[in-house]
């Protein structure tokens, strides 16, 4: 899951542009400038690898790691020796 | 690895929260630089009532503002001066210094080159924007040739500064140049540079989409950001591509910025040498220098 402090964001889109799965989107919600704020798209392809978290430059994203649940499975981005690293 | 620590914490733990959203533009890479150094600080287990943060004047220079430790917002270039005045006061703290390319290098070059020559035990984390942004857009030290700016509105025809390279040259302890769109690099860098005796380098180029990128027609900036990772190289890939690439190679690869770190050794710093010389001088305490034997 994807934490945005909205009033923070100022919209350079950094996080969308270089998240490696595109996991990200601007939406629809303005925060109280006026700026359009990322979200996580409808489907969640998020890995968890926390680059936007580390380089957003405004402070704004907190990247919240989730659990797997039991027998979902994502697409494996990622394969080292035919083990999945995710 | 541990695990990274969550930015909501961080907020709380490194910021001063009324302090922001900080003042910089849309798209400049000074706030990534600050969140990496936050997180170089985590992985030391630093405590931030022990460390110093100062600063000239600049857009990078607003940096110790936002820290919640004590810090030196100190006059135009002289910040190093200022750092040095700390640590020989009490150098059991750990002092880092945020400066712009024109602070460092500009406004302060004697100051930074004194610093790396007389190397105090201090880290230097210059963020290279290649242009002086707070004032509009002045051509900088190192701003490379043809740059269009206010004050060169037909390209720049001075040769560039190469801050890192000159920190090696004046014997600096720890050199290190990277851009700030990779964290894991710079923040390594910045916890070797905090852990290493003497003077340390850390260069951060970060990309400047008012004063720089709209100029120079470097585009939006997801374009801006593209331009830097397309025009950076590894130094170490550079040197492979110089020795033994084809011609070709070597003239797609010459104009690039290197990267990497650059030097990394173990140095005395000043003042330990210089408390070193007053306990030689009180064993021989002779006569002949003023003593009482």
């Amino acid at each position: 899951m994807i934490e945005v402090l909205d009033d923070w964001c100022k919209g350079c889109e950094i996080c969308v542009n270089r998240c490696p799965v595109q996991a990200l989107e601007i939406s629809e919600i303005m925060n109280k400038k006026g700026v359009r704020v990322p979200r996580l798209k409808a489907v969640n392809k998020c890995h968890q690898c926390r680059l936007c978290e580390q380089l957003c430059p405004d402070f704004a994203i907190t990247v919240i790691k989730e659990e797997k649940e039991e027998g979902e499975e994502k697409e494996c981005k990622l394969i080292i020796g035919g083990v999945c690293a995710d | 690895m541990s695990e990274m620590i969550n930015q909501t914490e961080m907020r709380e733990k490194y910021l001063r929260k009324g302090m922001l959203p900080s003042i910089f533009c849309n798209g400049c890479g000074h706030g990534s630089s600050l969140d990496y150094t936050f997180r170089a600080i985590e992985e030391l287990g630093l405590d931030l009532d022990n460390m110093v943060f100062a600063s000239g004047i600049g857009c990078s220079s607003r940096i110790p503002g936002y820290i919640n430790a004590d810090g030196l917002h100190t006059t135009h270039g002289r910040s190093l001066a200022f750092a040095t005045g700390v640590k020989a006061a009490n150098p059991e703290l750990d002092v880092v210094v945020f400066s712009g390319d024109g602070d460092a290098t500009g406004i302060g070059g004697n100051h930074f080159i004194h610093a790396a020559r007389r190397n105090i035990d201090i880290t230097v984390i210059i963020l290279n924007n290649f242009i002086y942004g707070m004032t509009g857009g002045q051509v900088a030290p190192t701003s490379p040739k043809g740059t269009i700016a206010t004050t060169a509105p037909y390209g720049n025809l001075e040769g560039a500064f190469d801050i890192s390279e000159l920190a090696k040259s004046l014997g600096a302890a720890y050199v290190a140049r990277w851009p700030v769109f990779y964290p894991s690099q710079p923040i390594k860098s910045i916890k070797d540079a905090i852990q290493t005796k003497g003077f340390s380098l850390v260069e951060l180029m970060s990309p400047c989409p008012t004063a720089y990128g709209r100029r120079n027609k470097l585009g939006n900036i997801k374009k801006l950001w593209d331009w830097y990772e397309d025009n950076s190289i590894l130094a170490e890939e550079y040197d492979k591509i110089m020795n033994y690439g084809t011609d070709e190679e070597k003239a797609e690869t010459i104009n690039k910025i290197k990267i990497g770190v650059f030097q990394h050794t173990e140095k005395v710093g000043f003042f330990e040498a210089y408390e070193e010389q007053i306990a030689n001088l009180m064993a021989n305490d002779d006569k002949k220098w003023g003593g009482s034997k």
